[in-house]
């Protein structure tokens, strides 16, 4: 009970944190320190199981992080030729700019250093704010500001359609394997396998040309920020929520069909059964329970990459969200911006990783004691 | 025609003429053929065979845990009179775990591995009682304390994987009495345990048994523990019955071959192992049983209508129920002569 207090503390100061970087300007960054000291204290107190165990994910999920930001700083920095200055300073490499950027990289420094400021301003913050990303030189804005203002696009088109995948996937998958061999199962595998084979840029262009061009029922292409009204950004999401959603949820139903079926073979099957419980209560409680582990760990891969790889929905809906800024980047040889995704698109797969390793363990005993 | 005379106890189960049949892509599996048994209150039926000789198909078929799109069941499942074979799907969910209850062979898979075994326990409780959860809890740390685990309550919060073999077999045992059964079946309850927990489960359900007052089929291939705790034996070869009557028939004066091979291959303390006589060669395939004898290219007694008539479960007299055309008088000389002597060899 103690440690669910204090995870419960912990998770605050780590919700506090990420809201103080949403919102301002001052670095918020010994939050994430102090949740991460409070997590500890609590796994000691405790001595329980599963406390350590999420501790033990915890500075797991930090060193992978330490290593990415490593990795970024040798490829961006250190590993191709010539000046690093010069390729970071953008559209106008004049001797004063480059003296700038070369300043402001530390690079006119041991390589130890630059590192060290390197990692500093992203744990720390800079005069940006927090996470310091550096500053895009080709854009003129600071790599903080524009994360902030694509990642919001990102977040929601990826919250939504995961939502209608995780619902819809799962329904079909147990529809499927209760009416196995029915017509029910093979309809919605003939579905599950059309919408694996469908192309997103294809399906996304057909849904704006229908439904949107010709029956003028949502909003169209582009994005339209939820304080601007609802109605407005719920019509614009909504056929790239469901273009993105058909893709995963065909393989997430197929998964959820063939895992089930698996389950539903076990001897504790057969248990349940001989207790005299309804097959209801058999298929969702006992099989389901058992069949749902490998799709949570799916499902945090799957959203972790999307946070960085909703590239192609993105640009068919023109919502331009971090793949594109990423692309953008990239093509206009704007490395500040690169870095900065890269950065934070692979802390959110490390974070993703984190929860998913977390709820596997709430879900399977097993994994708590190993 | 399997009355042994002991009118005091009630029939719980009456088994008669139960065919199983197994339509599958290679053609019909004749998995269990015209079984015909009794189980009584406060008896063990001990069921005996090789894998594959219908003993789990009859308990299965019992539960109405077939899946009856695909299975064939013919007979009478009596039970208290009430043929279990024509009950609707939810009405026999409601004997199952109630009336009639199973304990299974490898109780490491049996346990649902992501539930507390009280809380699996418990919910066996509201199957099919309209009581608090906190009521069906206490039954079943009730009964984790009935079958032998110590500080019950507390083990009740763990999970299987928390547990030995030998406390997951208590755990399925316990669950199996939480309604008070009147008949427990158990498929092969020891075959994944180690030795020294084998014999304690054993008799667990020997004490249970009488604790519980409940008829109990026990399957097993282990003719030592038939032999300890059943009060009647069934010999099963290929789906059929070859023998039947009651632990001192059997254990003082086998009439099959059958059962006689398996008691010469039975291990005991006293004997070598180059003194273990196997039986040769191997159970029929059920899709293509053989003509006459299921048992007779196996047998070392077979003779002439051996392999064109099958020889029907009849009662010798002075004897009990065996499907053998051995005459009776050969049939004693041969346990007397060969059989006795070879069982009892000290080596």
């Amino acid at each position: 009970m103690i440690y669910i207090g204090a995870l419960g503390i912990a998770l605050l100061l780590l919700g506090g944190a990420i809201i103080a970087t949403f919102s301002g300007a001052h670095p918020w960054w010994w939050v994430w320190v102090i949740g991460v000291i409070a997590a500890l204290v609590a796994a000691l107190v405790s001595g329980s199981g599963m406390a350590l165990y999420i501790l033990r994910r915890l500075v797991w999920a930090i060193v992978v992080v330490n290593v990415v930001v490593f990795i970024t700083f040798l490829v961006f920095f250190k590993l191709p030729n010539g000046d690093p200055a010069l390729r970071f300073v953008g559209k106008f490499p004049t001797a004063e700019n480059i003296a700038l950027v070369r300043h402001r990289l530390h690079l006119d420094q041991p390589f130890y250093k630059e590192y060290f400021f390197f990692v500093k301003n992203f744990v720390t913050g800079d005069e940006n704010g927090w996470p310091g990303l550096g500053y895009s030189y080709g854009n003129y804005v600071s790599v903080r500001s524009e994360i902030l203002q694509r990642a919001p696009r990102t977040l929601w088109l990826i919250a939504g359609a995961a939502t209608m995948w995780l619902i819809g996937g799962v329904a079909i998958g147990v529809l499927s394997a209760v009416k196995r061999r029915t017509v029910v199962d093979r309809g919605a595998m003939g579905f599950a396998l059309f919408g694996i084979s469908a192309p997103v840029f294809w399906l996304g262009l057909m849904a704006l040309y229908l439904i949107w061009k010709q029956l003028g029922l949502t909003d169209g292409s582009g994005y339209s920020p939820i304080d601007q009204g609802v109605g407005q950004w719920f019509g614009h999401l909504i056929l790239p929520w469901s273009v993105l959603a058909l893709l995963y949820m065909a393989i997430y139903a197929r998964i959820t069909r063939n895992n089930l079926l698996e389950t539903l073979g076990e001897d504790y099957i057969r248990t349940a059964r001989a207790k005299g419980l309804s097959e209801r209560t058999v298929i969702l409680k006992h099989g389901l329970r058992a069949s749902l582990t490998p799709i949570v760990t799916i499902f945090g891969l799957d959203m972790a990459l999307l946070v960085g790889g909703a590239i192609i929905t993105e640009s068919v809906f023109n919502i331009q969200g971090l793949g594109w800024l990423a692309y953008n980047g990239a093509i206009t040889q704007d490395l500040p911006t690169v870095v900065g995704v890269v950065i934070c698109t692979a802390t959110a797969v490390a974070i993703a990783n984190l929860v998913v390793d977390i709820i596997y363990a709430f879900l399977d005993p097993r994994v708590r004691f190993a | 025609m399997t009355d042994f005379g002991a009118g005091a106890s009630s029939t719980l189960l009456d088994v008669r003429n139960l065919s199983v049949r197994f339509r599958t892509r290679d053609g019909i599996v004749q998995a269990v053929s015209d079984l015909s048994f009794t189980v009584r209150r406060g008896e063990t039926l001990g069921v005996v065979g090789e894998s594959g000789s219908g003993k789990s198909v009859t308990s299965l078929a019992i539960m109405g845990l077939l899946n009856r799109e695909r299975t064939d069941i013919t007979g009478e499942i009596l039970f208290e009179g009430n043929d279990l074979l024509k009950l609707k799907p939810d009405e026999m969910r409601r004997v199952r775990g109630r009336d009639v209850s199973m304990i299974f062979q490898d109780p490491f898979a049996c346990l649902h591995p992501m539930y507390r075994v009280g809380d699996q326990i418990a919910e066996a409780v509201l199957a099919h009682q309209k009581v608090s959860k906190k009521v069906a809890m206490s039954r079943a740390v009730e009964l984790l304390g009935a079958v032998g685990i110590p500080n019950a309550a507390i083990r009740a919060r763990d999970y299987p994987h928390q547990f030995s073999g030998g406390m997951r077999q208590r755990a399925m045992i316990a669950m199996a009495l939480v309604h008070n059964p009147d008949v427990l079946i158990a498929d092969e309850p020891t075959t994944a345990l180690d030795v020294t927990v084998q014999a304690q489960i054993v008799e667990l359900i020997d004490r249970v048994k009488r604790d519980f007052d409940v008829g109990v089929i026990l399957i097993t291939h282990d003719l030592g523990v038939v032999s300890e705790t059943a009060t009647h034996v069934m010999v099963m070869y290929a789906g059929r019955a070859m023998e039947y009557g009651s632990n001192a028939e059997i254990f003082a004066g086998a009439q099959h071959p059958y059962t006689w091979g398996l008691l010469e291959s039975m291990p005991t303390v006293e004997k070598k192992l180059d003194v273990l006589m196997p039986i040769e060669g191997s159970p029929p395939s059920l899709l293509h049983p053989p003509p006459g004898c299921p048992f007779h290219p196996r047998c070392k007694y077979r003779f002439e209508p051996c392999d064109k008539l099958r020889p029907p479960l009849a009662e010798i007299p002075g004897g009990h129920l065996d499907a053998c055309h051995l005459p009776p008088e050969r049939k004693r000389e041969v346990w007397a002569n060969r059989i006795v002597p070879e069982i009892a060899a000290p080596a």
